[in-house]
């Protein structure tokens, strides 16, 4: 494991406990962890999810990740299938642990 | 045993698997789940130790003690207990697990024990005749673990001759361990959540309206027709309290714009609140009375300060029994409310009687190639009721299932109505770290569900509860049951209505 992640204060299912440790070094990190290389499609997806969590203080709806998505990078990826393949567990959750974003809890 | 027939009742699927089936015990079984306990900073902020606190034993015996007297209903579930073992096997954490402490009769004793030895004069002097024990850390973890494998969803109790009420037996050592430094984090978080933000996920209001002008977007695209969502209207005559789930996540959000849908066909003036932005109600499954009240406070605030005359909850199962069984006696009166609609409603009585009266017509060829059979959520059947018809909870959904679908099928009688199960991530356990436990706890309604996928090809499961539809998305595949959908019964509602 890599030192980056050693020293890492995150809570007990591994999310950043303090978004200003967040890198774009940390992330390549813990989704090589997971075994995924992120891509440029995956930087899309995380991009835009920090840019809504600086909007709204909270990661978007997976209803509104897609739409989004779609509109801003061609309707062929604004679909779940599409991010499912490129986080296999789930979007919301894998894709705010590598965006640094806290993990929506709830009834979700 | 008395089980009312649910209205219609097609003929019975048979149920494939073992569920039917004790099995043979395993102990130790569920001894390796553990839900994180919460962090410091949760607790403190509830006013609650952050770590164990060092005179556990004693604060923890005295806080029993003093349930034992607010709470009568636990003394008599304490004490009416005859061990005829009718409870055993109607567990689902049991079925799944094969733990003997996830039998109800084993987890209310885990309690049960104590209450003898501290409480009762033969279990002060003579405990080893009558199963008395010191609460040492080793039963203290037993009941941290134990009581965050019970959903609290009061399965055992309709089989139990004298109606114990397992959950109550739960809540109270929640309440207990929570108030010796060891609450649950999820549920914790989730009520510091509902309590500074307004709802369980912590969404702001900016990104609630956010999210309400989008899905406004999408009906104008896919109807074209100006569905409104709205937030925060004064002077509207109802107020919709819905579980935040509903806003987010999928397939909740189907159901959400199905309720917008019958409710714009209706012309009925309505709103969302930011302020009450969440009907879920997390003190219930904690057991902390004084959180449920804060909680529900919110939405006789909110209703009060937006104006409206009628109240009515979303697709949420124990947000349902709180407004139902409890609402009045926790913020009640409610006496702004109109006389016609004097109490918290359900939205699906509310379609229902739009339904009965011509308002809104339902065309179920709209839904083509759809069966569907329904999940009763536990605290919608056993906790509450619903129209003013007996048994309203039940038939209800049901008959606005039939009305919207072409295809209906029940799945066997032991698992639906009062006697459903759980599915298995209620009560404060839809959390990623007890997965292992949902999906076990799951298998008996996923076998349920496999004999009328069998027999009937259903399609559909629809439910009625955000944690419901979370939990059953995410663990029927672990049971290779994955081309079934989960949704709510609102989307298939929404689809089937006719919108001018």
């Amino acid at each position: 494991m890599s030192t980056l992640i050693e020293s890492l204060e995150t809570d007990h299912e591994g999310y950043l406990k303090n978004r200003s440790d967040w890198t774009r070094e940390l992330a390549d990190e813990l989704a090589n962890a997971d075994g995924i290389d992120l891509s440029d499609a995956h930087w899309e997806v995380i991009s835009f999810l920090q840019e809504y969590y600086e909007n709204y203080e909270i990661a978007p709806a997976i209803r509104i990740l897609t739409k989004q998505i779609g509109k801003r990078y061609g309707q062929e990826k604004g679909n779940s299938k599409y991010l499912y393949e490129l986080f296999p567990k789930g979007p919301a959750k894998q894709a705010c642990r590598y965006a640094g974003l806290p993990k929506p809890t709830g009834c979700v | 045993m008395n089980t009312p027939d649910v209205q219609g009742v097609a003929d019975q699927a048979q149920v494939v698997g073992r569920y039917k089936v004790i099995p043979l015990i395993q102990e130790g079984a569920g001894e390796s789940f553990n839900t994180a306990v919460a962090e410091s900073d949760v607790q403190e902020s509830l006013g609650l130790p952050g770590t164990l606190v060092d005179d556990w034993h004693d604060k923890a015996i005295a806080r029993l003690g003093q349930l034992l007297k607010e709470r009568r209903g636990l003394r008599v579930f304490m004490d009416t207990c005859t061990k005829c073992g009718a409870c055993t096997d109607k567990c689902h954490y049991f079925l799944g697990t094969h733990d003997p402490n996830n039998m109800p009769v084993a987890r209310q004793d885990l309690i049960r024990s104590v209450y003898r030895r501290y409480f009762t004069w033969a279990g002060r002097w003579f405990p080893w005749l009558v199963g008395a024990r010191k609460l040492d850390k080793n039963l203290l973890q037993q009941w941290y673990t134990y009581f965050h494998q019970c959903s609290e969803c009061r399965r055992c109790t309709v089989f139990c001759p004298k109606g114990i009420d397992t959950s109550e037996v739960t809540m109270a050592g929640r309440e207990v361990l929570a108030s010796v430094g060891l609450g649950q984090q999820y549920s914790q978080e989730i009520i510091t959540k509902v309590k500074s933000v307004g709802n369980n996920l912590g969404m702001k209001p900016r990104a609630l309206a956010d999210v309400l002008e989008n899905l406004e977007e999408d009906i104008l695209d896919e109807t074209g027709i100006p569905v409104r969502l709205p937030l925060d209207e004064e002077g509207a005559d109802m107020l919709v309290v819905t579980p935040s789930a509903d806003f987010f996540a999928e397939p909740h959000v189907d159901g959400l714009i199905g309720y917008a849908k019958v409710l714009h066909q209706a012309g009925i003036h309505w709103t969302f609140s930011s302020e009450a932005s969440e009907a879920a109600n997390f003190g219930l499954f904690t057991g902390q009375h004084d959180h449920m009240r804060e909680i529900a406070l919110r939405i006789r605030h909110a209703a009060m300060g937006l104006g409206v005359n009628r109240i009515v909850i979303g697709e949420c199962g124990h947000a349902w029994r709180v407004a139902y069984s409890f609402l009045d006696s926790l913020v009640g009166p409610m006496q702004f409310l109109s006389k016609e609609h004097p109490r918290a409603e359900h939205i699906c009585e509310v379609t229902h009687q739009l339904l009965q009266q011509g308002i809104i017509q339902l065309d179920p060829t709209r839904n083509e190639g759809v069966i569907v059979t329904y999940h009763d959520s536990c605290n919608v059947a056993r906790g509450s009721g619903m129209g003013n018809v007996a048994n309203g909870q039940l038939t209800i959904p049901r008959e606005l299932l039939k009305a919207s679908v072409p295809g209906f099928v029940e799945m066997s009688k032991d698992t639906v109505g009062q006697t459903t199960f759980c599915c298995g991530g209620g009560g404060g356990l839809l959390t990623d770290d007890l997965m292992d436990i949902r999906i076990k706890g799951s298998l008996p309604r996923a076998q349920a569900l496999q004999a009328v996928v069998n027999s009937d090809q259903v399609t559909h499961l629809v439910a009625i509860c955000a944690i419901c539809k979370t939990q059953l998305s995410s663990v029927l595949p672990h049971h290779n049951l994955v081309d079934v959908r989960v949704t709510s019964l609102h989307h298939l509602v929404g689809d089937a209505l006719v919108l001018t």
